[in-house]
């Protein structure tokens, strides 16, 4: 049985980080996944900066996590506001469907 | 006193013509006939001073162009000869005025009209008084394009646009030539003044110029662009198509500017230039050549027509053509004296046959005419004067002008001279006959309208009467008092004093007895002769026409001047012009030019739309390529 150590830590964060980015662009079903997807890279980021903390006994990384939740929380309430005002609009969150953008 | 000859009209043009609507119709009527009534009783008393007390003055109004030497000036030269036109142009514009305000009574845009006739009167004046060729072209230039208002003045009428186009067209031809004379004058003599240029004539007699490649004498060059100028504006032979054409405008304008004054600047233009024309025998006589093959061909259509302005408005070209040849042989003054009596009874027969038209509402062939002397007695008795008068009928004005003329030619004693003599005599007759035509056939014979009961023609309003009146006073007696003012052959007494050139005295004697009454009695035969052809015996004219059928067609479609112009110069120019447009604009210049751009961008960026397939994920994608490629930069560098 081997040690622990910040490796691993920063594997899984960037493991989380890569299914959140892949999430996003190969997702074609549900906007919230997009969501859900932000919510995982902002993680990632949150398990490094947590990881490298204790790493290196320094807590300003610990209290920039406790920041980062806060703002991920607001950001999440924005989002899904956005979506519900979206849905009522177009009656459709697909993501195949959204593209107002098209040229 | 002098300047506010030419401003009034000018004033009533443009109140008539920019503020015609607030001040109403019949205002702007009394308006302009009024300020023109003004100048013309004005340029009476310049005139009469000028008779008496040889009255000469140069006005300068305002400096108009001061670069290097060319020095031009606004300016008002008075004297014997400009005094003439003065008199001539605002007397007859006046009593047109006046005429107009009957005539052009249903019409619904008399301010406009009464603006151009009174513009068309400053822009004349501003030609006639003018002490410079630049101010001349001015005038010139401004009496074109009036014309060209007024021929198109029904400018609903398909027609009248066509008119007062070809009318416009054909004086750019002419003009093109002016203009080069002009540009010559200065570059040989360094002004455009009259004065400092016939001073300096004399200098350059024997200098030669290469022109196309030909070495010309420059005096000649000079006069025949001059006179290429003066043979559009006054429908010479080649240049003539326009004016039986410009009789699609309003009658008025018939009268003033196509048979009394405008045509009448191209004479005045040789008139003027005398003092150059002297230097050139080679000039002179083309003018002697060109005047009476006009004045003959121009007589000939007149023989034919049906069409009553037509058929005055081909006498009017036969006129001028008389005039020109006047000039050419030398006798500027006679060239003066005609153009003064023909004003009067020009205006007169057109006035006339304007009326005529008017009591026929608005018919114009005289086959469709006749037999209403009775019920027109004015119109009649007038259009009688006039006619008496256009065919020189003894003691009547065109009597000593006409005559004058011929005499000159005769005097002239070389071939040209005789040659012209010749013509005009027979011409003259032939004046007589298709004046008389005209005549019988419109007031005698059979009412041949089907359209008009003949009780439902009517005499003019008086207000139209009192012009024709007041013109046939000229008609009759304006050859008879100024006859020795302006062809004196005692020489007691020199009206014209420096402002026309003789280089060799004129001839003072009297040609013999037998040509001085061979046109009177022409013209005296001529009367029963056309009684007998177009009253008594109306199937004798229409033998003739069956039997020279070939000459008969000839005449009746214009000697084919317009056919011939349109196979050399409209059909050629119209498929050049479609060629540029089909071909070379649309094919090659559009094509790669803008429209060819605008192709390729609009192209591109329908590729560019590809990109924004507005999807989400593909521009997150997109984001994380670029910021990967980014990090990667970075951290390999």
């Amino acid at each position: 049985m081997t040690e622990i150590g910040l490796g691993h830590y920063l594997t899984l964060g960037a493991v989380i980080f890569t299914i959140g980015i892949v999430g996003i662009f190969l997702n074609r079903k549900n906007i919230i996944v997009i969501l859900m997807s932000i919510e995982l890279i902002l993680l990632a980021v949150n398990i490094n900066l947590v990881s490298f903390s204790i790493f290196l006994n320094d807590l300003t990384g610990q209290v920039f996590t406790l920041f980062i939740l806060t703002v991920a929380a607001a950001e999440a309430a924005i989002g899904l506001a956005i979506i519900v005002v979206y849905y009522r609009n177009s009656g459709t969150i697909r993501v195949e469907e959204i593209d107002k953008l098209k040229g | 006193m002098e300047i506010s000859i030419i401003a009034l009209p000018l004033l009533a043009a443009i109140i008539s013509g920019f503020f015609g609507k607030f001040i109403g119709d019949r205002n702007s009527e009394i308006l302009t006939s009024s300020l023109v009534t003004i100048s013309a009783i004005l340029s009476a008393i310049v005139f009469y001073e000028v008779i008496n007390n040889q009255y000469q003055n140069n006005i300068i109004i305002a400096t108009w162009i001061n670069s290097g030497s060319l020095d031009v000036n606004w300016s008002m030269k008075i004297d014997s000869l400009s005094a003439v036109m003065l008199v001539v142009v605002t007397s007859v514009s006046s009593l047109v005025h006046i005429y107009s305000i009957g005539y052009m009574s249903h019409d619904p845009h008399k301010p406009r009209f009464m603006a151009y006739l009174s513009l068309f009167t400053f822009a004349m004046l501003m030609l006639v008084t003018s002490d410079n060729f630049i101010q001349l072209f001015f005038g010139w230039e401004g009496v074109g394009l009036c014309s060209y208002f007024l021929i198109g003045f029904w400018f609903k009428k398909d027609s009248a646009n066509t008119a007062a186009i070809k009318a416009f067209v054909v004086n750019r031809v002419g003009d093109f030539g002016f203009a080069l004379g002009i540009f010559l004058i200065f570059y040989l003599f360094g002004t455009v003044n009259y004065s400092e240029v016939f001073e300096l004539v004399p200098t350059i007699i024997n200098k030669d110029l290469i022109f196309l490649g030909i070495e010309v004498n420059a005096i000649d060059l000079i006069c025949l662009l001059l006179f290429i100028g003066a043979m559009g504006k006054s429908a010479q032979i080649l240049l003539h198509t326009w004016l039986p054409d410009a009789m699609e405008g309003p009658t008025p304008v018939s009268a003033l500017i196509h048979a009394a004054t405008m045509v009448t600047a191209g004479v005045f233009l040789v008139v003027r230039c005398s003092p150059i024309y002297e230097y050139s025998e080679l000039t002179l006589n083309i003018i002697t050549i060109v005047g009476m093959s006009t004045a003959f061909f121009a007589a000939t259509i007149a023989l034919v027509q049906t069409d009553i302005k037509k058929i005055i408005a081909y006498s009017t070209c036969s006129q001028l053509g008389y005039m020109f040849f006047a000039a050419g042989v030398g006798a500027y003054n006679v060239a003066m004296f005609h153009l003064f009596t023909h004003a009067f009874f020009k205006a007169l027969l057109f006035l006339g046959s304007g009326s005529v038209i008017h009591a026929f509402k608005d018919e114009q062939d005289i086959n469709n005419m006749g037999g209403v002397w009775k019920k027109l007695p004015y119109t009649y008795g007038l259009m009688l004067i006039g006619t008496l008068a256009l065919t020189g009928f003894p003691f009547l004005s065109g009597f000593y002008s006409k005559d004058a003329i011929l005499e000159f030619a005769y005097l002239r004693g070389n071939t040209t001279g005789y040659y012209a003599a010749g013509i005009g005599i027979f011409t003259a007759f032939l004046t007589a006959i298709y004046s008389w035509r005209l005549m019988f056939k419109t007031f005698h014979g059979k009412y041949n309208n089907k359209d008009i009961k003949i009780e439902e023609t009517h005499e003019s309003p008086i207000i139209m009467l009192i012009p024709l009146i007041l013109l046939s006073v000229g008609a009759i007696f304006a050859g008879y008092i100024f006859k020795e003012l302006f062809i004196g052959y005692d020489g007691v007494y020199n009206y014209w004093q420096d402002s026309v050139f003789f280089l060799k005295p004129l001839s003072v004697e009297h040609p013999p007895f037998w040509f001085l009454i061979l046109t009177p009695i022409l013209v005296i035969l001529s009367i029963p002769i056309s009684y007998y052809l177009f009253v008594k015996n109306k199937n004798l004219p229409e033998r003739i026409a069956n039997v020279n059928r070939p000459l008969y067609h000839f005449l009746l479609n214009k000697w084919y001047f317009d056919e011939l112009y349109d196979t050399l110069f409209v059909k050629p120019s119209k498929n050049l012009g479609l060629f540029l447009w089909k071909f070379f604009d649309i094919k090659l210049i559009d094509r790669f030019g803008p429209d060819g751009i605008s192709a390729f961008v609009k192209k591109c960026s329908l590729k560019a739309n590809k990109f924004q397939s507005g999807f989400i994920y593909q521009y997150a994608f997109v984001m994380l390529l670029g910021f990967s490629a980014l990090l990667t930069f970075l951290i390999v560098k």
